[in-house]
């Protein structure tokens, strides 16, 4: 090992790298629409086609900005999750926050068709969708802070998280298998994540909720990074374990489940974005750490959507399916090539 | 106890050496009786007091083994530093201070991960002391260490506290060492805790009741102990 290294350099090339693949991710969709024009159109310039103009202002712009925030988010809230649990495999939604999400997804869709006279919600739009993953994912994730209370072993929360989860899991098979072809493809559909479809409006709130999950892990650097101790040795250097404890499962509720609820349950990044940072950025200080993951989130994602679109084709892939295909074998084989899990 | 006093807890395994210490630094949760420091009951203080107050090493492993000796030094300044961590020219002396104390210069740009024992037991104190406080404990800091870093650890607590002029607290099995370093002892025994300096514990035939007198005997003369055959 040589002398700490300052990590400048790799930050400015990896915003660099963020707004190439922007760019690549706007420039490219299921409409060819020409570069030139594309970049006429974002610096605020007037192009002849009216519905490139539409197109991308209304459909790709946002879908763009909404992959970096979920990229960002969910891979902050992996990283959370991993230090709070100081467990390479803690990803954000441990603690029940997907499944609980999943719940509210799969009552509103099939639970609806079961209870016929609760058809109030007959209107199942991306909206309603939305709200139902946010309830269950917030109401899961109560249930867990409430648990958590109680228990003084944070290994134990990790436990109860997964425990939640089978519980969640196995209310969605039972209405899953009571429910109809129909409702059943609409879940299946949900649970395959995606990033378009948000409106501007719908876009400020997750932009919003985001950034106050981001605040409260940065005011939580300090602690995360004696939590690396050890939670006895945090709790030697002062920190509040009980409160650091309750700022982080917040912070990783807000990201985790606000990206949930406007996209679905979207797998892998969480988990594989820390680590694949770490190769990189080879240090435990959340100072470095924290911007890292939000920038490498973004562009993994970016680039997981800009696959999942089939450039040239109408067709779009799931997006869950994108990141773990793509995402897991570079991990395998970054670990392989370095024979070592760095964490 | 007094400053800059290197005080030694012995006792047969189960004795509840670590039980007090940890109690001590309100590690986990007392079983009966009060802790007073400073005068001042230990319940009393909330976890940033008492992290200016007593630091600790413990035998439980660090959970990230993927930080340089500095980092985990540095880490010790965390009660002084502001809401993000930015260490001033004051803690980066102090961690200075610490790693030249206990000759990790030539280590402290490697991983934890890359170090043996004993030098990771060094890394553990270096962080206790840049933490800066008046009171030091430490849980069983030799154990899984040769001879040598058995005694040079001890040597170095016993520096420690006496250039420092901090109170240095060790739980050990090195009864025979620490009745040559310590300035006091206390011995934990499951009828009654003798407590001393080493010499007047020898006197009071305190190290004759530690063991069951079949197996181990103490020589008074020596200061050892001897395997009855």
């Amino acid at each position: 090992m040589g002398k700490p290294k300052s990590y400048r350099l790799s930050f400015i090339f990896l915003f660099l790298v963020l707004l190439l693949c922007l760019a690549v991710n706007i420039s490219f969709g299921s409409v060819n629409i020409p570069l030139a024009d594309t970049f006429t159109s974002l610096f605020g310039g007037a192009i002849e086609n009216t519905s490139w103009d539409y197109i991308l202002w209304n459909y790709r712009i946002p879908k763009a900005f909404t992959a970096v925030l979920v990229g960002s988010g969910l891979a902050l809230s992996g990283l959370l999750m991993q230090t709070l649990f100081r467990n390479p495999l803690a990803g954000p939604f441990v603690l029940g926050i997907s499944s609980g999400a999943s719940l509210g997804a799969a009552l509103l869709i099939m639970g609806s068709s079961l209870f016929s006279g609760l058809s109030v919600f007959g209107l199942i739009n991306d909206i309603s969708l939305a709200i139902a993953a946010s309830i269950g994912s917030f109401l899961v994730l109560l249930a867990v802070m409430i648990v958590a209370s109680r228990v003084k072993d944070t290994m134990a929360l990790l436990i109860i998280g997964l425990m939640f989860g089978s519980i969640t899991a196995a209310i969605v098979s039972v209405l899953s298998y009571f429910t109809d072809a129909e409702k059943l493809q609409q879940y299946v559909y949900w649970s395959f994540g995606s990033v378009g479809n948000l409106s501007w409006s719908q876009l400020t709130l997750l932009l919003t909720i985001i950034v106050i999950g981001t605040l409260l892990s940065v005011v939580s650097i300090k602690s995360l990074n004696a939590l690396l101790l050890g939670e006895n040795y945090a709790q030697s250097l002062g920190v509040n374990l009980k409160k650091s404890r309750y700022t982080v499962i917040i912070s990783t509720g807000l990201l985790a489940g606000g990206i949930t609820a406007f996209a679905g349950p979207i797998a892998f990044i969480g988990l594989a974005v820390p680590h694949l940072t770490r190769q990189i950025f080879n240090t435990t200080e959340h100072r470095i750490l924290l911007p890292a993951v939000l920038i490498y989130g973004a562009i993994l994602m970016l680039l997981c959507d800009t696959v999942a679109q089939l450039p040239g084709s109408a067709n779009v892939l799931p997006i869950n399916a994108i990141t773990s295909i793509l995402g897991a074998p570079v991990v395998i084989w970054l670990l392989v090539r370095k024979r070592k899990m760095v964490f | 106890m007094g400053q800059g006093e290197l005080m030694g807890i012995v006792g047969i395994n189960g004795a509840g050496k670590s039980t007090l210490l940890r109690t001590l630094g309100k590690v986990q949760p007392k079983l009966s009786g009060e802790v007073f420091l400073n005068g001042k009951n230990i319940e009393n203080y909330n976890a940033m007091a008492l992290a200016a107050e007593i630091s600790l090493v413990l035998t439980e492993p660090i959970a990230s083994k993927n930080m340089t000796v500095e980092e985990l030094v540095a880490l010790g300044r965390q009660p002084y530093t502001n809401w993000i961590g930015t260490l001033t020219e004051d803690d980066k002396s102090k961690i200075k201070t610490a790693i030249w104390m206990l000759e990790l210069e030539t280590l402290q740009h490697k991983k934890c991960y890359e170090l043996s024992d004993g030098q990771l037991q060094r890394a553990m104190i270096a962080r206790a002391l840049a933490q800066d406080t008046d009171i030091i404990l430490l849980d069983e800091p030799t154990t899984h260490l040769d001879l040598y870093h058995k005694v040079k650890i001890l040597k170095v607590l016993k520096s420690i506290a006496f250039e420092t002029k901090k109170t240095v607290v060790f739980t050990s099995h090195e009864i025979e060492m620490a009745i040559q370093l310590c300035d006091t002892m206390l011995l934990l025994d499951t009828t009654a805790h003798a407590f001393g300096q080493p010499c007047e514990l020898i006197e009071q035939q305190a190290f004759e009741r530690l063991f069951p007198a079949d197996t181990v005997s103490f020589d008074a003369k020596t200061g050892s102990f001897r395997i009855e055959k």
